[in-house]
């Protein structure tokens, strides 16, 4: 017979809906460099203006977690999940953010042409989304071993970054006419590196779960 | 507003409605203007610091206090929109309907079935197979039965702690009450046997209404749809001091003297 049914229930609701929150992020993030790429004026605008769904379901969770722990004293293994949902919460709202940001971006690009065809961001944006994915199976699997893997993935994205920057200021070194369309496209690949740094956070936390044990992602390799 | 209760199921409002309640043992004034609007099919904890009427108040909606010479009541409380202490009102359908579990599991020295029987059998049922029926359903409801469907003609007194409050919840089931209160009804139960208790409720609260009365704020936490937080006045008199849904007293109360009690600096 299982005992306090209840809690094991409210608390499987609450992973059920980061794994939702997790899909919304993934979607915007997706249909951000769709948005780039096609430049989508139309879908640019509802990705920014569907940033709130993300927000509001960020809320609704976190306000899950907060009851649970006021009413019903979760301990151990349970109080590990909660308490890292509650930091993966902040990590998906953000990427979430980083996604309305390049859409943002997208805008301010207009129609107007882009400097060169894109390849790289579309790959960070890729590599980012894997990484997010996988880090969700693992949450869902309290597998500490792909949420390492994952955690060194990063490092393929921090090189395309490093690339996509280097190409960028050649451009605008080659021709200052370029600056601006260079630097718009330097912060949508910001905005992917820093969400490719959001998902080993998550995956920090899902290691907590699987081990109880705190592990820093190692930054000694970051620029 | 529907209210819900944590089954996700609406409650129906009003099911037990203190008005105006004033309670006296003699000259001492127990419970001071007691307004309370308790939903059906949820559970109702009630918590405070000793001495604040919690139980007082309890024993009131059943009549308990009929027993208690010189005790006093004003105002009404109304179950199902009849106050329970008009003079019409039969204490023993009321008890019936009403039933109550106590702090100490107390079983009466017969066997299990017997003492799952003798409500019923008190109100006229002699039918053997329909008694049958109704120990066996009513042990069902209280998660008890695959545990002692092989010893019921055993005495109830051998059964562990946490298995003999679950015979006197069963007890109260026999004779299909629609309330039921309960007194402290795990602080003499391990945490492994509180805990099924508290699940117990929980699949109980679908189809009663339950009001529990608790030293223990985490079980009230746990277990309730709502919660009120009693408090002696300065004539030791308890008063009401709020009343709301759980998650909102245990994580945003309204009031200072709740805040204090919940977060252990005071009582």
């Amino acid at each position: 017979m299982e005992i306090r049914t209840d809690f094991n229930k409210r608390l499987r609701e609450i992973q059920d809906d980061i794994l939702i929150m997790g899909s919304m992020v993934e979607k915007a993030i997706t249909t951000s460099i769709k948005v780039l790429k096609e430049q989508d004026m139309t879908l640019a605008q509802q990705l920014i203006d569907d940033d709130k769904y993300i927000n509001r379901k960020r809320f609704e969770i976190e306000e899950k977690c907060i009851r649970l722990i006021a009413t019903q004293q979760p301990l151990a293994g349970d109080l590990r999940i909660i308490i890292s949902v509650l930091n993966m919460l902040t990590d998906l709202e953000r990427i979430g953010d980083y996604a309305a940001g390049i859409a943002k971006i997208a805008l301010l690009i207009g129609c107007e042409e882009h400097l060169k065809p894109l390849i790289d961001l579309p790959r960070m944006a890729e590599k980012t989304v894997s990484m997010l994915q996988r880090s969700l199976d693992a949450f869902t699997k309290r597998d500490a071993a792909v949420a390492r893997q994952v955690i060194g993935e990063d490092d393929e994205v921090d090189k395309l970054y490093d690339q996509v920057f280097r190409e960028l200021i050649s451009f605008m070194i080659e021709d200052p006419k370029t600056i601006t369309r260079a630097t718009h496209l330097i912060w949508v690949a910001h905005n992917l590196e820093r969400s490719a740094d959001r998902v080993t956070n998550i995956c920090e936390r899902i290691i907590y779960i699987a081990t109880g044990k705190m592990e820093a992602y190692n930054y000694k390799n970051k620029n | 507003m529907t209210v819900y209760n944590f089954n996700g199921q609406a409650c129906s409002e009003g099911k037990i409605k203190a008005e105006n309640l004033n309670f006296y043992y003699g000259n001492f004034q127990a419970l001071r203007n007691i307004n309370l609007d308790i939903p059906g099919c949820a559970i109702t904890a009630i918590i405070g610091p000793s001495g604040c009427g919690k139980s007082s108040f309890l024993r009131l909606l059943n009549r308990m206090n009929d027993l208690i010479y010189g005790s006093r009541i004003e105002g009404t409380i109304e179950l199902d929109g009849k106050n329970i202490f008009d003079k019409d009102v039969d204490v023993v359908d009321l008890r019936k309907n009403v039933g109550m579990v106590f702090q100490k599991p107390n079983p009466f020295p017969i066997s299990i079935f017997d003492n799952i029987a003798f409500g019923p059998r008190q109100h006229g049922k002699k039918n053997k197979i329909e008694l049958e029926e109704i120990v066996e359903n009513s042990l069902r409801k209280a998660a008890l039965w695959d545990e002692v469907k092989d010893k019921i003609e055993q005495s109830a007194l051998a059964l562990s702690g946490g298995q003999q409050q679950r015979l006197c919840i069963a007890r109260v089931l026999s004779v299909e009450p629609e309330v039921i209160l309960m007194d402290e009804p795990c602080s003499a139960l391990d945490p492994m046997a509180t805990l099924k208790i508290e699940d117990l409720m929980r699949s109980l609260a679908k189809n009663y209404t339950i009001i529990i009365v608790t030293h223990n704020m985490q079980q009230a936490a746990r277990v309730s749809d709502n919660t009120a937080f009693f408090m002696m006045e300065e004539d030791r008199s308890g008063s009401l001091v709020e009343y709301g849904s759980t998650s909102k007293i245990f994580t945003n109360p309204k009031d200072k003297r709740t805040e204090d009690y919940i977060t252990g600096r005071f009582g």
